[in-house]
């Protein structure tokens, strides 16, 4: 089973006058045919970034350093405009987090669907319309054919993010970038999306990113995770791995946040303090200042990525599981 | 005024079938702009207007661009006589004897096409111009809204006086400075809107789907800012006629063989103190009319898309 994607040490940096932004600092990941990565950080953290730059969406003044992203076996750093626009929408989708903005208010849905099919192949209005309407039902929305004539407006909140990914899949991606999907839904639109997506996923093989914050989302959701902070990733894994023993204090510190973790009447447990700014990095572990088990090491050298069994990855001096033992070093 | 309470229980009563049925972004707009009485005898007006300047051939007794009908011997006659010709001049005759009835409908006609045709020639004009600027930024989207300052800092009366004085007489030399005056207003309308609207999510969304960047200027960003554009043209298309009369009152507008309703008013200016009002007043109201009518739709239609004025 071939990787759809393979992000190796991609950083993007902002140019900004207060000097350069390292949104996100050598970051590697691969996603593999029909799995779900989560990759969850806080706000800040460069996940969103993460995707963008897969899509080739990093505006001015941000820009790829360096990194390769390949997909398919395809580079897509460095392609130019022209090549990026025929991936964008065909091989990759993305689905974005507020179905109430995402959707243009002034056009129907029906032109919003063919658009995206006509940028891509050259069809007939009719066969383009068969496969909207397809991809409609597939997402379950009813009465899909009178649902195509209307208007964004027209549809609750839930069903907005239905015809969005109904968007999404319409030429059948090869990958799905899914920035924050459910963050403006309620829970039951939520558990209903993620079911959907689950599905659709499985069913046609297409790998997913599903970028979110959101710990318990990711635990029924993904295969693996990958945690990021400050830019870069300070742990991947196996979902149940890494969420019932971290290795890195940043990743327990979200796992004992959750209120399903806390004991009740007891205040939930935070981690102190805030996220870095991202153009003012500490010189040592991005995470020592708030980090509980910091020691002189941690606010000296950036500790390097640590492989552990079952494919785990830890960014470190003193991952918490003392039963698992590093493997080896990854590069840096 | 007493019947307000009734009006808006009336309104409150039929918004959910209303708001269930109706369809289209335009139909309810319509349905909102038919809400307003005064609105409405606007348009109505508006409409007649133009009716009246489309059949003008076939309901005037006389073409006053045709000099072998006109008759000098009818010059100067007051509202309501008998002209040589045969005809009733109800609103009296002009200097050179041209019915003024007559004149006023083809007057209107010249006024109107020139107020439309560069209102909606410097619309394109300045919707593309202020779009590209506010999608490309930067250096290009510094130079043009300067140009724009520069031109909106002049007054247009000027501006347009001097095009008409280089270029010549005519329609479409008028049209021509007329353009040059307005298109600055629309295209800063349309910066203004479109900076806000490149930023919202739907256009990450199309950029996401592959689509070309003219596409998603065009077909997407365009139509989410022509609300402002339609008021602005509504009111800048008043202001062309407007102009258009003052340019031709002034005497570098249009020539006398093509009257415009300020040519007319313009040619009974000199008769105002002797008595002989109707050479300027009919025509002036003529004009009055039309800009009045004018404004009302375009009143009506600002607060129908304004969404901070929402009841």
């Amino acid at each position: 089973m071939g990787n759809v994607l393979e992000v190796s040490n991609l950083a993007t940096y902002f140019e900004t006058r207060a000097g350069t932004v390292k949104a996100v600092d050598g970051v590697s990941f691969a996603v593999g045919r029909g799995e779900v990565l989560g990759l969850v950080g806080e706000s800040g953290s460069g996940k969103s970034v993460t995707g963008c730059a897969i899509m080739g969406l990093v505006d001015p003044p941000g820009r790829i350093v360096s990194g390769s992203i390949k997909l398919g076996g395809k580079e897509l750093v460095g392609l130019d405009d022209q090549g990026m626009r025929a991936i964008r929408g065909k091989e990759i989708s993305m689905i974005f987090q507020d179905p109430m903005m995402t959707l243009n208010p002034v056009l129907r849905i029906d032109t919003q669907m063919i658009e995206a099919i006509d940028a891509h192949e050259k069809t007939s209005k009719k066969a383009a319309l068969a496969r909207a309407q397809q991809a409609l039902e597939k997402v379950g929305i009813p009465a899909a054919a009178d649902r195509l004539k209307a208007y964004p407006h027209q549809f609750s909140g839930g069903m907005r993010q239905r015809v969005a990914i109904a968007i999404a899949l319409l030429n059948n991606p090869s990958l799905i970038i899914a920035d924050e999907p459910t963050t403006a839904l309620d829970v039951t639109i939520q558990s209903q999306i993620l079911a959907k997506m689950q599905e659709l996923c499985a069913d046609s093989g297409t790998a997913l990113i599903w970028i979110t914050h959101d710990l318990t989302v990711v635990a029924g959701l993904a295969h693996r995770v990958a945690v990021m902070y400050a830019g870069r990733l300070v742990e991947t894994g196996f979902v149940d791995d890494v969420l019932d023993h971290p290795l890195h204090p940043y990743t327990r510190g979200l796992l004992r946040s959750l209120p399903s973790e806390g004991i009740p009447g007891q205040p939930l447990e935070q981690i102190p303090g805030m996220t870095p700014s991202l153009g003012r990095l500490p010189p040592g572990c991005a995470f020592a200042p708030r980090c509980r088990n910091a020691t002189e090491i941690c606010h000296r050298s950036s500790p390097e990525g640590t492989v552990f069994p079952n494919q785990r990855l830890a960014r470190c001096h003193h991952p918490l599981d003392s039963v698992a033992q590093p493997v080896g070093l990854t590069e840096r | 005024m007493s019947s307000s309470p009734g009006q808006s229980l009336s309104t409150a009563s039929t918004q959910g079938p209303v708001s269930a049925r109706v369809e289209t972004p335009f139909q309810r707009f319509a349905a909102a702009f038919l809400e307003d009485r005064v609105a409405v005898a606007g348009l109505a007006l508006l409409a007649f207007i133009i009716l009246l300047s489309l059949i003008a051939p076939w309901i005037t007794p006389q073409n006053p661009y045709d000099l072998t009908r006109v008759d000098l011997l009818d010059s100067r006659m007051p509202p309501g006589s008998q002209t040589m010709e045969g005809f009733t001049a109800w609103l009296g005759t002009d200097g050179v004897g041209r019915d003024l009835y007559s004149g006023i409908l083809y007057g209107l006609r010249i006024s109107l096409v020139v107020g439309v045709v560069s209102g909606l020639i410097a619309a394109t004009l300045g919707m593309s111009i202020g779009l590209i600027s506010a999608y490309v930024g930067g250096k290009l989207d510094t130079f043009i809204m300067r140009l724009v300052d520069l031109q909106l800092s002049l007054p247009s009366i000027l501006v347009a006086l001097i095009l008409v004085a280089a270029l010549g007489k005519g329609v479409d030399k008028i049209i021509i400075a007329l353009i040059v005056v307005q298109w600055a207003y629309y295209a800063r309308t349309v910066r203004g809107t479109a900076l806000v609207e490149r930023n919202k999510e739907y256009v990450d969304a199309a950029r996401a789907l592959g689509l070309s960047k003219s596409r998603i200027i065009f077909r997407h960003i365009l139509p989410n800012c022509l609300a402002p554009v339609i008021v602005v043209l509504t009111v800048q298309t008043a202001h062309a006629i407007s102009l258009e009369a003052t340019l031709s009152f002034l005497g570098v507008g249009l020539p006398q063989t093509e009257p415009s309703l300020g040519v007319l008013i313009a040619n009974g200016f000199q008769y105002m103190l002797s008595d002989r009002y109707w050479i300027s007043f009919f025509p002036g109201v003529a004009l009055l009319l039309t800009i009045v009518a004018i404004n009302l739709v375009g009143d009506r239609i600002r607060d129908v898309l304004n969404p901070r004025l929402e009841k």
